[in-house]
């Protein structure tokens, strides 16, 4: 549609409007490259070279950097990597998983719920916008070992020492704060569901589990996947909520954003870097196979839906 | 019968939401000797943690102002410069417009732990540590693709007819978006600034990286680091109370603009 106008109104304003975008946009490109782009290349030259003094093969002392090779990647194998490496995958297929159901329930309730429209959406929305420090002293109260989860459950652990139930602190602490969120974009993805086609399910005979699994979720999957690859990106780097509820430098909740972090601020670059390079890799591996695999019938849902909008 | 399970479901999803924040209300007004009291409400009330909070060397309150100075100043640079950007992908023709939003999306997924190195020791090399500017810039990495993305969708959505009005009666592309779009844009551009303020107000790694002088820390960074006045045990009383005060202004946004928040933060995902 707009390409067809676009050609009626000529070469001429084409130009002028493509000099008028530069202008508009080299701003924002601008920011980006300095504090994205730069950072990632720095990052990645960084991470295949070692600084500080060293003796070289006289004896000197040799100061500045020096080309390290792999050096730096060395600790990639290591087992504090390793562990960073599971602590974050385990983090992320948790959280998402279970994410995912209570959000797609949060949903479906939301959905049809109409008194008190306004009171639950406030609710939705304060795990939210609770901001991740405060979320992690939250729960490191609650998990205190005299504090109330423990009166609840009847128990005596140690939430927040090293060991399994300290995992288990961050994936609770971490649903409570984004299930919701999970729950918002559904919902949104539910309301643009037209009702006819329910109609038509029921005057089919379908029972409320078939109405379910063969329409509601299928018509909601652009948007739960949406939410899911936001949501997954978003574990994948998560820093703060083990720093504040557990600690920094705790092993059994050591995160590669942690990792990243506690050899940059020991002025370990070149590690700091070497690590950053993979969590990159990483994140960017899996932001493409979830494309591939199921993101394909999700661009074409999204290219259906705008033609039949315009 | 239906009727009833969806009540019940709507009480169980408030309850899930409110109960641990409200259990952090309720300790923050117990008294410190009280604080493992478990009782629904505290008895007796007390404003012991609020006033240990603003104890002299806690910082606190100069780490809130920290926080709304890095919040408010990120978001209206992201915001002068976003919204050119966004309109232009929206509504100007020209060539590589989809692979400059493509781009714009992925940088919103960035891990910023991996920013955070080579800036670290960028300014460290020019002095900019314990500086507004060394947490500002960098927040520009995670609030600029999400004003750009919030307010292309908003764009896309006006009607093409108020610039060709605009435009027939003599004025430039430029002017037609000046004075035509933008006032008609303002609750989009309104709702995106709530958005990146609150993402602003909740960062963490650029802060706890950049800034290590108590004075200039932001007020996340300044509560997990909180031991209090106090020198004894843990000050939960103190936390809870100081997690209370860096929410609250967040909370106010959600309750007067909870209905703009929801479509800002689902605008991208099914549009």
């Amino acid at each position: 549609m707009s390409g067809a106008a676009n050609r009626r109104r000529g070469p001429r304003e084409r130009a002028g409007q493509s000099r008028l975008a530069a202008l508009m946009l080299s701003p924002t490109l601008v920011v980006l490259a300095l504090v994205v782009l730069y950072p990632l290349l720095s990052a990645v030259r960084e991470s295949f070279y070692t600084s500080g003094e060293t003796l070289d093969a006289d004896g000197f002392v040799v100061e500045g950097e020096r080309f390290a090779g792999l050096a730096n990647y060395s600790g990639v194998l290591g087992e504090r990597f390793v562990n960073a490496l599971a602590n974050t995958t385990l983090f992320t297929v948790a959280t998402v998983s279970i994410e995912v159901v209570l959000g797609v329930l949060m949903a479906l309730v939301m959905h049809r719920a109409f008194r008190g429209r306004g009171f639950l959406r406030a609710s939705i929305l304060i795990p939210w916008a609770v901001p991740t420090a405060v979320s992690g002293l939250m729960w490191r109260w609650i998990f205190q070992a005299d504090g109330v989860a423990n009166t609840i459950i009847g128990q005596q652990i140690l939430w927040t020492t090293e060991g399994v139930q300290a995992k288990i602190a961050v994936i609770v602490a971490d649903t409570w704060k984004t299930a919701p969120f999970v729950g918002l974009l559904v919902l949104a993805g539910l309301q643009i569901i037209a009702g006819e086609v329910y109609e038509a399910a029921r005057v089919d005979g379908a029972s409320a589990w078939q109405t379910f699994w063969r329409i509601t979720l299928p018509l909601v999957r652009p948007a739960l996947l949406v939410a899911v690859l936001f949501r997954m990106m978003d574990a994948l780097r998560v820093f703060d909520l083990p720093y504040v509820l557990i600690g920094p430098r705790k092993h059994s909740v050591e995160t590669l954003s942690a990792l990243i972090w506690d050899e940059a601020t020991r002025v370990h670059y070149g590690p700091a870097s070497a690590y950053g390079t993979m969590l990159f890799l990483y994140i960017a591996l899996i932001a493409f196979v979830f494309v591939k695999l199921l993101g394909a019938d999700l661009l074409a849902d999204v290219r259906t839906r705008r033609r039949v909008a315009s | 019968m239906k009727r009833v399970l969806t009540g019940l479901g709507v009480a169980a999803i408030v309850a899930y939401c409110l109960i641990p924040f409200y259990w952090m209300v309720v300790s923050s007004f117990r008294r410190t000797a009280d604080i493992y009291h478990q009782t629904p409400l505290p008895s007796p009330w007390s404003l012991e943690s609020y006033a240990g909070v603003f104890d002299e060397g806690t910082g606190f309150g100069q780490a809130l102002l920290n926080s709304a100075v890095v919040a408010v100043v990120t978001t209206a640079v992201t915001l002068l410069i976003g919204t050119l950007a966004a309109y232009a992908l929206a509504r100007l023709d020209f060539r590589g417009k989809n692979v400059i939003l493509a781009l714009i999306i992925a940088v919103s997924m960035f891990p910023g732990a991996l920013l955070v190195v080579p800036l670290l020791k960028l300014f460290t090399s020019i002095g900019w540590i314990n500086s507004y500017q060394a947490m500002i810039l960098p927040s520009m990495s995670f609030a600029l693709p999400l004003t750009v993305w919030n307010l292309t969708t908003f764009f896309r959505q006006m009607p093409r007819e108020l610039e060709h009005a605009a435009m027939i009666d003599g004025c430039s592309a430029f002017d037609a978006f000046r004075k035509v779009i933008l006032p008609v844009a303002a609750p989009g551009v309104f709702t995106t600034a709530i958005l990146a303020f609150i993402v602003t107000w909740n960062e963490f790694i650029i802060a706890v990286t950049m800034v290590n002088d108590v004075d200039r820390q932001t007020a996340t960074v300044r509560i997990a680091q909180f031991t209090g006045a106090a020198k004894f045990a843990t000050p939960f009383g103190t936390q809870m109370a100081a997690g209370v005060l860096v929410t609250i202004p967040l909370v106010i946004l959600v309750l007067f603009f909870q209905r703009r928040i929801v479509a800002g933060l689902t605008a991208g995902a099914v549009k």
